[in-house]
């Protein structure tokens, strides 16, 4: 039985603030939930699935969320594979609605790095000493940034990519945040800015990264028929996707991300290709992992990445495939470390035709959300998903 | 170069799976594991194979490797260049290249374990231009 169409979002919310020093990552959770449900014109109580990740405080998953909350649910899932776990909840709110299990399913995620002070990309993070890989590892330095730069170095060497077209995601991402408010980053930068700037890990600059943000956002997940009862656009779940990739064994190879396991089933269920897709929201938390997954989900061959992203190819009005219209990790909002929701808040706001009128996609009625979460030069998992404006 | 200290925050914690490992760095020696039954080597090392779940048997490994890809941390305090270096044997392994020049360190260069000595745990394998 296929899922397609399963379920829809009803409602998504993203909190508008980027510095959060007198909240609580529990409140800052509470608040997502509350914009959320009264986008999608329902409350609390209506609510009978719950969906959070590793941001959400407390040590066993969902329960202190649910506590905190007060939330009477009949499923809880807290499936935590980093920024892409957002994109696995809808997926696996698609399947708790199929099966009956839930009808109104909230995923939530908040958190506040900046006001903690934390040096997201360029300190080791300590991990778990039980973890396996994690003495062979840590001892060696391995930061968030030069663990990507590896992807970025590999892929240069591999296909001659360069520091240029990568900047060039950052350009497209700061046209998009200038019309956002809300953006960390609204000044326009160009091609030369970003390879100007600081040198963080080699071959990745400053501008290469994302932003480090404090806020969340919330989705809400519901059947179709209470989709039916509801007032606002409805959009439709046509097609999930998630797999993990790791260091197999030691057949190491950088050059590739999980997108390439989890895009071909969400493309599957959708029956859509690549060039079907009016908007495509993915994930950015460096220049060179939206690269890679533009490869990998089947915008373009392998290895041509670099000049597909160059000359205003992702502006929204100028290229072929608008991408993070709403600025994106690179320049808006990233919170918690986790860019996933906002991905697909954006892209319901396409969706809806609710997007920046600067930056909203004319007949936008087939979009993306993918999501990577962990670090492309270990492990980490990819999630697709695909929706649809009915 | 200053020699980054190893280790960057705390020592390596060894566990009953892995301690013949650093017993074998603290004996000067740099031991991968290889399957019994399909032969292969494999990193980091496990007592089952992660191809067939055989057992493996340790070996010395020939401390030759590749720069397969690698990235210099420049904000840090210390600038230091992580990579994965493939073994003569087959596998990659995260670890560092220690040198005096950074910048001239290139994919695709040949390069030599060393051992160096960390801050109260055992000694870890990084490696070296050839």
């Amino acid at each position: 039985m296929s899922l397609k169409g399963k379920a829809y979002i009803m409602g998504a919310w993203e909190h508008p603030t980027r510095k959060a020093t007198d909240k609580s990552v529990a409140l800052l959770h509470a608040e997502c939930a509350k914009g959320a449900l009264e986008d999608a014109g329902l409350t609390k109580n209506d609510v009978d699935g719950y969906f959070c990740a590793g941001d959400a405080p407390g040590a066993l998953g969902p329960l202190s969320m649910v506590d905190y909350l007060n939330l009477k649910c009949r499923h809880v899932d807290s499936t935590d594979v980093g920024g892409s776990s957002y994109q696995v909840a809808v997926g696996h709110a698609l399947e708790a609605i199929a099966a009956g299990r839930c009808s109104v399913a909230l995923i939530t995620l908040a958190g506040r790095p900046r006001s903690e002070g934390m040096a997201t990309g360029t300190a080791p993070r300590a991990g778990n000493p039980s973890a396996p890989d994690m003495q062979f590892e840590y001892p060696y330095g391995p930061t968030v940034v030069n663990q990507y730069a590896m992807c970025a170095a590999r892929h240069m060497h591999e296909y001659g990519t360069t520091s240029e077209q990568l900047a060039w995601i950052k350009v497209a991402a700061s046209h998009h945040a200038q019309h956002n408010p809300h953006a960390m980053l609204r000044d326009v930068v160009t091609v030369e800015d970003v390879v100007n700037s600081p040198m963080v890990a080699s071959p990745l600059h400053r501008l290469d990264c994302c932003v480090i943000s404090d806020g969340g956002g919330a989705l809400v997940v519901t059947s179709p028929e209470v989709a039916k009862s509801l007032k606002r656009p409805k959009v439709k779940v046509i097609g999930v996707g998630e797999s993990p990739k790791h260091q197999m064994g030691g057949e190491v190879d950088l050059t590739y991300t999980a997108a390439r396991w989890s895009g071909p089933p969400a493309w599957e269920m959708a029956g859509i290709k690549p060039s079907d897709i009016k908007y495509a929201s993915i994930y950015d938390s460096f220049t060179i992992t939206v690269l890679m997954q533009l490869e990998d989900l089947g915008f373009c061959e392998k290895g041509q990445g670099g000049k597909f992203v160059m000359d205003g190819n992702l502006i929204s009005g100028v290229g072929k495939l608008p991408f993070n219209t709403d600025g994106g990790g690179l320049c808006s909002n990233h919170p918690a470390n986790r860019g996933g929701i906002t991905k697909i808040i954006e892209a319901v706001r396409q969706l809806r035709g609710e997007a920046n009128p600067a930056v909203q996609v004319k007949n936008c009625d087939l979009a993306m959300a993918h999501g990577t979460g962990g670090s492309l030069g270990t492990r980490h998992c990819g999630s697709t998903v695909i929706l649809e404006r009915e | 170069m200053a020699d980054r200290k190893i280790p960057f925050i705390g020592a390596p914690e060894t566990n009953p799976e892995t301690k013949p490992f650093f017993d074998g760095t603290a004996a000067g020696k740099f031991l991968i594991r290889r399957c019994t039954a399909c032969k292969k080597a494999h990193w980091y090392p496990r007592s089952l194979c992660p191809f067939c779940f055989g057992d493996c048997a340790w070996e010395e490994a020939s401390g030759d490797g590749t720069i397969y890809s690698m990235s210099v941390m420049k904000r840090a305090e210390t600038p230091y260049a992580i990579a994965y270096v493939q073994l003569a044997e087959g596998p990659s392994m995260l670890t560092n290249i220690f040198t005096d020049n950074l910048d001239s360190l290139k994919i695709g260069q040949k390069v030599k374990v060393k051992l160096v000595p960390t801050e109260g745990g055992p000694p870890l394998p990084v490696f070296t231009p050839a």
